[in-house]
């Protein structure tokens, strides 16, 4: 790397970059103490101290991301893609879909995807997609500027498309591409020989891994990553399990926003840190009786992706009724595999870890695991978002939705909308089935 | 002289406004309907004017004319009191006021389907009358009462004769589009090809028909199957409902009043 480079660097990232970012929270963190709130705060709790601290952290991993091309190699990856191997190798990590969802929530997200679309890209598939093939068309992002990558990782753990899209990036940016490719499980536990094949994946990798990054991995640093990884997963599984106490403390509107470490900046002491302080705050919050929503009288869980360019709405609106979104299996994902997690043997425990997350297992297990969250976190409803193009999350949730009606008679509403693409949600629509499913619920 | 109307229900749908005013017992006893007007306050204004000319001011049996209303349809929201009059109000769903509705109308559970101008619905309501499940049509308008109207007009048939007509028909032409405007487009090529009106018409019953079945099944089927708003008005869809489900159709007395007459209901529960 140039001096030039370097200071160029340092200069935007740590100097500059960190003064600003670090006043922005100074000021957000001022104006919280007086208790303001965008939100409707007649009927939701105070936003989380904690809210600056993570803006700050996040919006500098981006702003890294920005000038990573100065000074370190960059890998692009799927959210559930074993990333310890890259990290452990130094690499600058960015998660497409998490750059989806920030368009997603900055309501961008619709102008990017057409890009895509116009360069063909159907409306059928996953709107993540359309956002960041948009977004490596045109350059368009509010994030400021995508690095370009140097090695692209997909793992077929969440869905199939992963694999057309990283081939579409691989072409685009002519860089090699690692493909994991995790067995489905459809019934049970995975098979002996499907956790090897993963494993023996992950080993072959490591050399083109190395190459792009030009240095060997060094077998400690993996394990410190991989221990940070699990140390990160566990602090998030507890946040999300406080949430078993009645009232809720924090909603799983609060978590959606709160999972970005979790995801892009997985096995980072800073998302350590991070989320013991968010544990001690929810901690605070049990302890002085605050809850997520003012005067909660029933609790929801939420299937799927979030409804990104509506969080606010659909938060204040089910607040109104005094209805907290306490649990989502989505956000559950990224906490209830941390046991799996062996930091001692890395390529074992992560060939198990990256087979088992809820998208790479059957319907059968997705039931279950929702059965087992009303039960544990006292709810009284679910609701199932049909997302319009995440077809791996949204396949059975008919028969779920039967089957919890019938088997438990727990009131379940399919809500059809589209996690990025703000033009499949029809507001009247949906706060129709949410007003007549909350009368329902009384 | 007409009993004292002590509550009201207003269902303001997309297509017609209806009004219904019951005694301190729930009964039935006044009632209004009009085409749907986009001024919705306005409409509202008036009928409540109308009921209060034609109840109160008729029955003169109390001092203050302090009827409670709840509104539901999707203009709920735009219902007010006019000025200077404000007893209880309410907006409330027609999931759950078409329940009550036809559960006192009827005094049974079971699976009710209303279709309506620009929705559809089907509520499985338990054998005490609650909600205990229910599906609304998808975002478009498939499966409701303006995918025949638009169609209706395409085919130069009067609204109230189409039923009629489709019945008629020995032929039937399956229309593969459920959206209603790829409908239309398919109905201008299938006369272009010459094919008869009626096999048409009784093609698109079928369709708006098979649509419902398909959300009666998300819901299930708990017998009896009762149907009620504005399209029962048109005999085939009651009798294709029968021929697909297998079922006897239940209707109640005023079908297109049920949402209405719920919300009234719910209004006397405030008094």
């Amino acid at each position: 790397m140039s001096v030039t480079k370097a200071c160029a660097y340092h200069f935007n990232v740590n100097l500059m970059g960190r003064a600003f970012l670090r006043l922005q929270r100074w000021q957000a963190e001022r104006k919280a103490a007086t208790g303001a709130s965008r939100w409707k705060s007649d009927y939701l709790a105070p936003p989380l101290k904690i809210a600056p601290r993570t803006k700050e952290l996040v919006a500098r991993h981006w702003l890294q991301g920005r000038y990573a091309n100065l000074n370190r190699k960059v890998a692009w990856v799927t959210s559930g893609a074993p990333v310890e191997l890259l990290k452990a190798l130094d690499f600058y990590v960015l998660y497409p879909e998490n750059h989806a969802a920030i368009c997603g929530t900055a309501r961008v997200a619709v102008d990017i995807a057409a890009e895509a679309e116009n360069a063909g890209y159907s409306r059928d598939i996953c709107s993540y997609a359309r956002t960041d093939i948009g977004t490596v068309l045109s350059g368009k992002t509010p994030v400021g500027k995508l690095p370009k990558p140097d090695l692209l990782l997909a793992c077929t753990n969440i869905c199939q498309t992963v694999l057309q899209w990283y081939r579409v990036l691989a072409h685009h940016f002519n860089v090699p591409l690692i493909l994991i490719d995790t067995p489905f499980v459809y019934y049970g536990e995975a098979t002996d020989h499907a956790v090897e094949y993963v494993k023996r994946q992950l080993e072959e990798a490591i050399p083109v891994a190395e190459k792009v990054a030009d240095k060997r991995l060094d077998e400690r640093k993996l394990k410190q990553v991989a221990r940070l990884s699990k140390l990160a997963s566990e602090l998030w599984l507890e946040i999300m399990e406080r949430n078993q106490h009645q009232p809720a403390p924090i909603s799983a509107f609060d978590e959606f926003i709160q999972m970005a470490p979790i995801v892009e900046m997985r096995g980072d002491a800073a998302t350590v840190d991070l989320y013991a302080a968010l544990l001690k705050e929810v901690d605070e919050r049990i302890a002085r009786g605050i809850s997520t929503v003012k005067g909660e009288r029933k609790r929801l869980l939420w299937d799927n992706l979030p409804i990104w360019y509506r969080l606010r709405y659909l938060a204040e609106l089910l607040a109104e009724h005094g209805i907290a979104l306490v649990a989502s299996t989505y956000t559950n994902a990224w906490g209830e595999l941390a046991p799996l997690i062996d930091p001692e043997r890395p390529f074992e425990s992560a060939a198990r870890t990256y087979t088992y997350p809820i998208l790479n297992r059957g319907a059968g297990h997705k039931l279950a695991t929702i059965k087992h969250m009303i039960e544990a976190y006292h709810l009284d409803g679910v609701i199932l978002h049909s997302d319009r193009s995440c077809k791996p999350y949204s396949i059975g949730q008919i028969d779920q939705r039967d089957k919890l009606i019938r088997d438990c008679g727990v009131p379940a509403l399919l809500l059809e909308a589209d996690h990025n693409d703000a033009r499949v949600f029809a507001e009247e629509q949906v706060a129709h089935r949410l007003a007549a499913f909350v009368e329902m619920l009384e | 002289m007409m009993k004292e109307v002590r509550a009201l229900g207003v269902d303001v749908g997309s297509t017609t406004v209806k009004m219904v005013g019951v005694d301190a017992e729930g009964n039935l006893v006044w009632h209004f309907l009009e085409q749907a007007d986009p001024r919705v306050e306005d409409q509202v204004e008036r009928f409540l004017a109308r009921a209060r000319h034609e109840t109160f001011e008729a029955s003169q049996t109390s001092k203050v004319w302090n009827a409670p209303l709840v509104a539901t349809g999707y203009g709920r929201k735009l219902v007010h009191w006019p000025e200077g009059h404000r007893p209880a109000t309410r907006s409330v769903t027609e999931i759950t006021c078409h329940a009550k509705g036809i559960y006192r109308e009827l005094a049974h559970g079971g699976t009710l389907v209303d279709i309506g101008g620009q929705d559809s619905k089907v509520i499985g309501i338990s054998p005490k009358g609650d909600v205990v499940d229910f599906t609304m049509n998808d975002k478009c308008a498939a499966g409701t009462g303006r995918f025949l109207e638009n169609t209706a007009h395409r085919l130069r048939v009067p609204l109230e004769q189409m039923g009629q007509v489709a019945l008629s028909a020995s032929e039937e032409v399956a229309i593969s589009s459920t959206c209603t405007v790829f409908a239309e487009s398919e109905v201008i090529s299938l006369i272009a090809h010459g094919v008869a009106v009626e096999a048409i018409l009784r093609g698109l019953h079928r369709s708006l028909v098979k649509r419902v079945v398909a959300m009666i099944r998300t819901v299930g089927l708990v017998p009896p199957l009762m149907l009620s708003g504005g399209v029962v008005q048109n005999p085939a869809v009651p009798r294709m409902l029968e021929d697909e489900t297998g079922e006897r159709v239940i209707v109640p007395r005023y079908p297109q009043l049920m949402g209405a007459y719920g919300a009234a209901l719910i209004a006397l529960d405030l008094r």
